[in-house]
């Protein structure tokens, strides 16, 4: 399920106090995990041509003949009108929506030059510093190194 | 007889490649991390393992969604790492071992897990990964590879009791192996992150310790979770705690000593950590 603006806003000002808004982040057991959409067996099936053609860039080739026409390589690959518009439209949140799985989004993440911590701060709605910050902060005072026992 | 002498546990993120590729082991954001490594070197340099079982899930190398096995193992006589479509060098192939692998396998089966056999397996990043930070200055990898990879990617996932179950039955396989290699058993990602959805960037310390404490002498306190509970806690790639608890089965039902830990959020959008657990 697409979140809405309004949930992603929420998750933003979740981050800046974590320890009150813990439970906003986890959901209730057996319910719905917020932000969160697993890749089940519906969207296996309802993303499979888009993943398909993300595994595709496994191969440089390929990157380089969907750099080169990209529309006629979506096309080769049959996604679906909703697939084809979130990939028009490098919306990560929209892909997923249409099936996408991240681990196979990232390789055509990479060919639109974003790391994981791009896709992260498009997903939640933060500039890309912000994100990254956000992530600084949840390690303050948690860093362990030491021998044991 | 074969000898178990423990295993390591670590985060595998693709970052960390970048990272070793551009030599910033050193640089601040980067150095919380490796230091964790130094302890896990020096263990293998004095304990000099022969072969390694490594439990780890595969990112869309070796297996696509038109078949993905809950559980696969390796016996192929070599293991190739290939382009995985993100930016990261080729990694060091492997040397198999495959008598120990269809031994591996006979027991599993025998055992009721109905695992897909590989003769022939790609392997990406997160076996790759683990291997880099432990022998840093290797020009061959000095261990034998038997490497199985448990699905963390495509619900329904194995649940975190069979993964400890499938872990026992591997250690029941390596008591009963005749040959007198040194064994040192490997589990790989986590901890806590999640790359996907609004919630991106959701890490959760407070679990990861549950586990790490879990992990060593109760890993059963881990298990009572299902999996959509697990993603819960540790978000959707946090999941591949799983690969850990199947490696600490790996080790037995007998008691660890934790000898190192190493904690640090954030790696890339990651809590990174570095176990290591020697039979007490």
């Amino acid at each position: 399920m697409l979140p809405t603006t309004h949930n992603v806003r929420d998750m933003g000002a979740g981050y800046m106090n974590m320890a009150t808004l813990q439970e906003d982040r986890l959901g209730q057991p057996g319910g719905r995990i917020p932000g969160t959409t697993l890749f089940d067996g519906e969207a296996a099936r309802r993303g499979y041509a888009l993943n398909a053609m993300c595994y595709s860039f496994n191969d440089a080739r390929n990157r380089e003949e969907f750099r080169r026409d990209e529309e006629g390589y979506c096309r080769r690959f049959g996604l679906t009108l909703e697939q084809l518009e979130a990939v028009r439209a490098r919306d990560v949140l929209a892909m997923i929506a249409a099936g996408g799985n991240i681990y196979y989004l990232a390789k055509l993440a990479g060919i639109f030059g974003l790391n994981v911590q791009d896709v992260g701060a498009q997903q939640t709605g933060m500039s890309v510093p912000a994100f990254k910050q956000m992530l600084l902060d949840q390690g303050a005072g948690q860093d362990i190194t030491e021998a044991r026992n | 007889m074969a000898h178990i002498i423990g295993g390591y546990f670590t985060s595998h993120v693709p970052a960390i490649g970048g990272a070793i590729v551009r030599g910033d082991q050193q640089q601040p954001y980067w150095k919380p991390f490796f230091d964790g490594f130094p302890p896990v070197r020096e263990w293998l340099a004095r304990e000099k393992p022969d072969v390694a079982v490594c439990f780890y899930n595969d990112h869309g190398l070796n297996f696509f969604l038109d078949k993905m096995p809950t559980f696969a193992v390796g016996a192929a006589h070599e293991y190739r790492n290939e382009d995985e479509g993100w930016g990261l060098p080729l990694f060091k192939s492997f040397t198999g071992h495959p008598d120990l692998s269809w031994h591996v396998i006979e027991q599993l089966v025998g055992d009721e897990f109905d695992v897909t056999m590989c003769q022939s397996m790609l392997v990406d990043h997160a076996l790759s990964i683990p291997f880099e930070l432990a022998y840093p200055d290797a020009e061959a990898w000095p261990v034998k590879l038997v490497p199985i990879a448990i699905n963390t990617v495509q619900f329904p996932l194995p649940s975190a009791r069979r993964c400890l179950a499938l872990g026992r039955s591997v250690h029941r396989a390596l008591q009963s192996w005749q040959g007198d290699e040194k064994i040192v058993v490997i589990g790989t990602g986590g901890l806590s992150h999640q790359l996907d959805g609004a919630r991106a960037g959701f890490v959760n310390p407070e679990y990861d310790r549950f586990c790490m404490d879990s992990l060593v002498n109760a890993p059963e306190a881990i298990t009572v979770d299902g999996t959509v509970e697990i993603v819960r806690k540790a978000g959707s790639q946090g999941v591949e705690i799983l690969n850990w608890i199947a490696a600490r089965g790996a080790l037995g039902e007998g008691g660890c000593r934790e000898t190192h830990r190493n904690y640090h959020i954030p790696i890339s959008n990651t809590a990174a950590a570095t176990v290591l657990l020697e039979p007490a």
